[in-house]
């Protein structure tokens, strides 16, 4: 069981979410579990797998580039007892390979873990084949999918346990790039469909994932220099989402969701979802990536176009709080 | 076992259901195209106990073309992994048998039909798993010759001969006809032995509706992967339906039904 200190936080950071889980996550199940098999699509170097490659030969496949069969592959794996996780960039996974999620991890409920790895912009200037806006709306609408978006490198270890345990398939949506920012310094449970509380303010509720919890934190600093308190959750747990904590924004003059994901059909989605039909809700402000494909950018300028930076963001919130 | 009698009950079983489910219709054709493909494995050539049908060291059959239930139910019927009231419930509001069958080994059913080209890669899943486990078992997968139309048969084939797995065979359904008509002029295959050849496997082509060659075929073993080219005829069996592209998905009317069930009797 990992244990978040302030010392391997660090490191996780450094190594970014993708190295996290491949450069440790991975090999404490291998080392764990002799049933653990790790998958991927011409995408081990990148995503640190040399050191499980060393250690666990036999329980590592690099299919080639060949998401779809990567997917049927570990379904017919997973069918026979061991237990899978499929990985590559989570554009190709999860859009490429949709059909293939739908129909072994929904239909069939074959329980693969499959880590959709630099979603979101973080891909700068690779451009936006290799951006992901669009995977939450993809994966949250296919039956039997738990997803998971981990707030940073030390969480999404943490996460990964989780999913291993977790009952049937799970979608771990990694976004950010190495360095990411730090959010949990100590150690922190996690459960499924629980969202967790970073901080605690009276004006403003915000509902970030991923990356964007550490935006969002930043922002409510913000806020809080101009008198306008935010409470702020890792909603990490996107499917199932946690209604309570949702429904706990009647309490508040603004509701704030926050990804880097398309406003429509993610996070923001989930949040709505939960929200229509109630009475006494407050305005619902959808932060995320516009619905378009943007021009060249650097991960940070991408950030920027779409208004996801802690400053523009707390902008944002301050019009919307005081309309 | 008298392949030639089996396959003969089941084609007369495919036809009576095909009668029974009415007005929804079912996948005539190619039900009938793979009955002796069903009948050589059901009677011959796959190892498994209906008593215990999770056993590890079972042959694993993955039906990938998976609109060919009428054949596929009746073979499990026979061999009791099905009754006959599962085979009646057949396109009947709340039952378990669609028009493509569903995973479940209680059923002897391992892999849910309906979207081509998945079979194949789970197939290769599943063989490479057997490896893993040092199981002495074998893995077929059932497609269809349309069904290579998927790009993804050719990714689960390239995979197949990469991981030397000589446990995996692929048996295609040759029955040259496809939803929109001929093959060769939907999307021609062109020469599909030497495409698996090509592809790293050892490639027999038979008569799909002779038992004994299907037998002789399917039992060979080679040091890499396998693939049987079933020579077929859609609708075999019954003289308005052979090579009549119609017949993929119809209705057949009671009249209909008496007629190929004569025809089929007297063979």
């Amino acid at each position: 069981m990992f244990e978040i200190t302030r010392i391997n936080a660090r490191s996780c950071s450094l190594l970014g979410q993708r190295g996290a889980i491949f450069g440790l996550a991975a090999l404490e199940a291998a080392r764990e579990d002799e049933k653990f098999v790790l998958l991927t699509a011409d995408l081990a170097t990148l995503s640190g797998m040399t050191k499980y490659i060393d250690r666990y030969p036999d329980r590592f496949h690099n299919v080639g580039i060949a998401e779809q069969n990567m997917i049927g592959i570990a379904a017919g794996l997973a069918a026979e007892g061991f237990h899978p996780c499929a990985t590559t960039y989570a554009t190709f996974i999860t859009m490429r390979s949709c059909e293939q999620i739908r129909h072994f991890c929904g239909y069939m409920k074959e329980k693969i873990i499959v880590v959709g790895s630099g979603a979101g912009l973080s891909q700068g200037f690779a451009g936006n084949t290799h951006y992901t806006m669009e995977d939450l709306a993809v994966m949250r609408s296919i039956p039997n999918m738990t997803i998971m978006s981990p707030a940073d490198g030390a969480s999404a270890v943490k996460q990964f346990e989780l999913a291993r345990t977790a009952e049937g398939a799970v979608y771990m949506r990694l976004t950010g790039n190495l360095n990411c920012p730090m959010v949990y310094k100590d150690d922190v449970s996690f459960e499924i469909g629980k969202a967790n509380l970073l901080k605690e303010g009276h004006d403003v509720v915000i509902f970030a994932v991923g990356t964007m919890v550490s935006t969002a934190l930043k922002a409510a600093t913000l806020l809080e220099g101009k008198g306008i308190g935010a409470t702020v959750y890792d909603l990490f747990s996107v499917k199932p989402v946690d209604r309570e904590a949702i429904l706990s924004a009647k309490q508040y003059r603004l509701a704030v969701t926050v990804e880097e994901h398309n406003k429509m059909g993610g996070l923001g989605a989930a949040v709505a979802e939960v929200m229509t039909g109630q009475t006494g809700m407050p305005k619902l402000l959808r932060c995320g990536i516009h619905d378009r494909f943007d021009t060249a950018g650097d991960y940070e300028g991408l950030l920027a176009q779409n208004k996801l930076t802690p400053e523009l963001l707390a902008e944002d919130i301050t019009s919307a709080v005081n309309k | 076992m008298d392949l030639k009698q089996f396959a003969k009950e089941l084609r007369l079983s495919a036809l009576k259901m095909a009668c029974d489910c009415g007005k929804n219709g079912s996948h005539v054709g190619s039900g009938l195209s793979s009955i002796e493909i069903m009948a050589t494995l059901y009677g011959d050539v796959l190892k498994y106990d209906v008593n215990h049908p999770a056993d590890e060291n079972r042959d694993r059959l993955v039906v990938s073309k998976g609109h060919c239930v009428l054949a596929y139910y009746s073979a499990l019927n026979k061999v009791g992994f099905l009754s006959d009231e599962d085979i009646a419930s057949f396109e009947t509001n709340g039952s378990h048998f669609h028009g493509h069958a569903m995973r479940n080994l209680k059923h002897g059913i391992e892999f849910s039909g309906g979207s081509l080209g998945m079979g194949m890669s789970f197939a290769v899943g599943l063989a490479l798993s057997c490896k893993k486990k040092g199981l002495s078992c074998r893995v077929f997968a059932l497609v269809g010759d349309g069904e290579c139309d998927e790009g993804l048969i050719w990714e689960a084939a390239m995979s197949a001969a990469h991981y030397q797995l000589d446990n995996f065979m692929v048996i295609v359904d040759r029955n040259k006809l496809q939803y929109d008509g001929p093959t060769e002029l939907v999307m021609n295959p062109l020469d599909l032995a030497k495409k698996f050849e090509a592809f790293g496997f050892d490639v027999q082509v038979a008569d799909g509706h002779d038992c004994n060659a299907l037998s002789k075929a399917l039992k060979k073993m080679a040091d890499k992967p396998m693939c049987v080219i079933a020579d077929t005829v859609k609708g075999k069996g019954v003289s308005f339906m052979e090579g009549v592209k119609e017949w993929h998905h119809h209705t057949l009317s009671q009249e209909e039904y008496e007629q190929a069930v004569k025809e089929v009797a007297n063979v």
